[in-house]
């Protein structure tokens, strides 16, 4: 099978420091890429060179069998790479509908066509049924992000790449302030994700978290990459003492 | 699933006392406008007649249709202190105008016309201005507005000579001060002047331009805000400023768009002052750079941006002016308004305050 997402070489230096130094790696439809490392490992600037925030220095990227060259975050996203930061980027003070749809609001001709106003009853509508084809409960759309919990949040943040077609999910750290239940809500919809041919790319701290969604896990350690293992023939034992270094480094 | 039914229940716990802030936020400012009318209704005889509510409506124009502009850019999560003087600027740039054509001898509808446009095209710049300051160069909006304020006003005197600016064409004074409707007992109703012959003080007149333009603004204001993108982006951007730039608004744009809203509502303040005191003043809008800005925190925005409503800036204004019509009617020296008002200001921010601290917890 062909990847979706492929880079080579990847290479980004801030000064004299090389925070990516030469990193490849790829990801297939239908799975979940764990990219692990300790603070500093280079994993959030290698997701921000794929996501479009940083140039790399160095490096190809490969998405859908074509080279590409993404200049901005926007440009990421129009071509369906899909960065969920912790933050989630959510107008706290508006509803679900209005974040799925925000900066790209539908509107409806008001008194003949003069001006153009929110068409709100289309963008309820189908928030409702993105949120119920991920399987996602949320029971009243018209309440504020602020008063959803910290899952809901996610899960709306989620809703919305889903139906702007992300093709490819990155998810930085989306179970860090959240309690257990949310954190395993928060897994099986990236599960779903999977299932539904949307692969992600899990950015994680948490080793539990990682092994339970991961069917790959891509272990950094000071700008390269330390190892990659397919996640049921590995252990945490050995992912971790690859992120420290403590075993001799092995290239895939 | 189980376990995610508790946390919810633990967070509907706080959403409950929120949701009583916010309720009591929404509720009490139309409580304490309520209760005002009651009061004076009853103590100052004549308050409680069409005449009175009227003259409160003509007396709170200026001020709510600054306060409309200043609630914009409020619930966009900015503040702009160089209305009342951009104000000032604009009505005596349109004096200034309408005298020198008036004295000219050329027709005054012509006069009227350009002394208008003059003074819309002059009150433009200092909202393109503090746009570009906090748009473009990131300047603190309090500090960029406070810098244009001076700037506005240094003109406004320049321009005046620090006095008032009179002698305009009568079609000024008529437009403002004319009512559109004239109802006198056992008389037709009659349209622009009151019924020949009928006793002047019996007359009531209904509707003067000063209030459409106060309403008509109100209207659209709330439209805009409520059903357009453009409101939709006002309140993302007050929301989430990171938000709205990685939803693909441009934000930049859209905050230069605000302080110009904001300056031209100001400019239109400032015709309306000069029609009705048919004449141009630097500092007919002195007092309304903080009770614009009182007007929308008593309707129950928020100055951390985000929240706010057109209604709310509307009985915001109508506190002040019913407080101000009413003292006066009660022979209270007016200048106790000052003191309430500032109260009520305090209110309302504690108020926001409390609410924003449950919010973050």
């Amino acid at each position: 099978m062909e990847p979706l997402l492929a880079v080579k070489d990847m290479v980004k230096r801030f000064g004299g420091l090389t925070a990516v130094n030469h990193v490849s790696m790829e990801v297939y439809p239908y799975e979940v890429v764990g990219l692990v490392g300790d603070n500093g490992a280079g994993k959030s600037t290698l997701i921000k060179m794929i996501s479009g925030v940083y140039k790399p220095d160095g490096g190809q990227i490969f998405f859908q069998g074509r080279e590409v060259h993404i200049n901005s975050p926007m440009e990421a996203r129009e071509m369906g790479i899909e960065t969920i930061y912790q933050d989630l980027a959510l107008a706290e003070n508006l509803d679900v509908g209005s974040n799925i749809f925000l900066g790209r609001e539908p509107t409806q001709p008001f008194m003949g066509g003069l001006v153009r106003v929110l068409d709100r009853r289309y963008m309820l509508a189908e928030s409702l049924k993105v949120l119920e084809r991920l399987d996602i409960r949320i029971p009243d759309l018209t309440k504020e992000i602020r008063n959803l919990s910290g899952g809901q949040r996610q899960a709306v943040a989620i809703a919305r790449a889903i139906y702007w077609d992300a093709k490819l999910m990155i998810m930085d750290e989306p179970t860090a302030a959240l309690g257990v239940a949310e954190q395993r809500k928060v897994l099986d919809l990236v599960r779903m994700l999977r299932d539904q041919g949307v692969p992600v790319i899990i950015i994680s701290h948490n080793m539990q978290d990682v092994f339970a969604v991961a069917d790959r896990i891509v272990i950094m350690r000071r700008g390269i990459k330390a190892g990659e293992r397919m996640a049921r023939d590995t252990t945490v034992d050995e992912v971790v003492s690859l992120m420290v270094g403590a075993e001799t480094v092995e290239t895939a | 699933m189980a376990a995610i039914t508790e946390t919810q229940d633990m967070s509907t716990a706080t959403t409950s006392r929120q949701m009583l802030l916010r309720m009591v936020s929404r509720v009490w400012a139309w409580l304490f406008l309520g209760m005002l009318v009651a009061v004076f209704s009853v103590s100052a005889p004549g308050f409680f007649t069409v005449r009175s509510f009227q003259n409160i409506g003509i007396n709170a124009s200026e001020t709510l249709i600054v306060a409309l502009g200043q609630t914009f850019v409020i619930i966009a999560g900015g503040i702009d202190l160089s209305v009342g003087f951009v104000m000032g600027l604009v009505s005596v740039v349109a004096a200034v105008v309408m005298r020198a054509l008036n004295l000219a001898g050329y027709p005054q509808g012509l006069v009227l016309l350009v002394g208008v446009v003059a003074g819309l095209i002059i009150g433009f710049i200092p909202g393109l201005i503090n746009g570009l300051l906090i748009a473009r160069l990131k300047a603190p909006p309090f500090i960029a507005t406070l810098g244009m304020l001076g700037i506005a006003k240094c003109f406004a005197f320049l321009l005046s000579g620090g006095q008032t600016v009179g002698r305009q064409p009568d079609i000024v004074r008529l437009l403002g001060n004319s009512y559109f409707i004239y109802v006198a007992p056992n008389e037709p109703v009659t349209f622009f002047n009151p019924p020949p012959g009928a006793d002047l003080r019996s007359v009531l007149g209904v509707m003067t331009l000063p209030l459409l333009i106060m309403i008509i603004t109100a209207i659209v204001s709330h439209f805009v805000l409520a059903h357009t993108r453009f409101g939709q982006h006002t309140y993302a951007l007050g929301g989430s400023r990171d938000a709205s730039l990685r939803a693909g608004i441009d934000v930049d744009l859209h905050t230069m768009k605000l302080y110009i809203v904001c300056a031209l509502l100001a400019s239109l303040g400032g015709l309306v002052w000069t029609m009705r005191f048919n004449s141009g003043s630097p500092i007919a809008g002195e007092a309304l750079m903080l009770n614009s800005v009182a007007a929308v925190v008593i309707g129950g925005a928020s100055l951390f941006g985000g929240e706010g409503k057109v209604m709310g800036t509307v009985v915001g204004a109508f506190i002040m002016a019913v407080l101000y019509t009413g003292l006066v009617m009660l022979n209270v020296p007016p200048f106790w308004q000052f003191g309430a008002v500032g109260v009520i200001i305090i209110m309302a921010v504690l108020v926001d305050q409390a609410q924003a601290g449950i919010a973050r917890r």
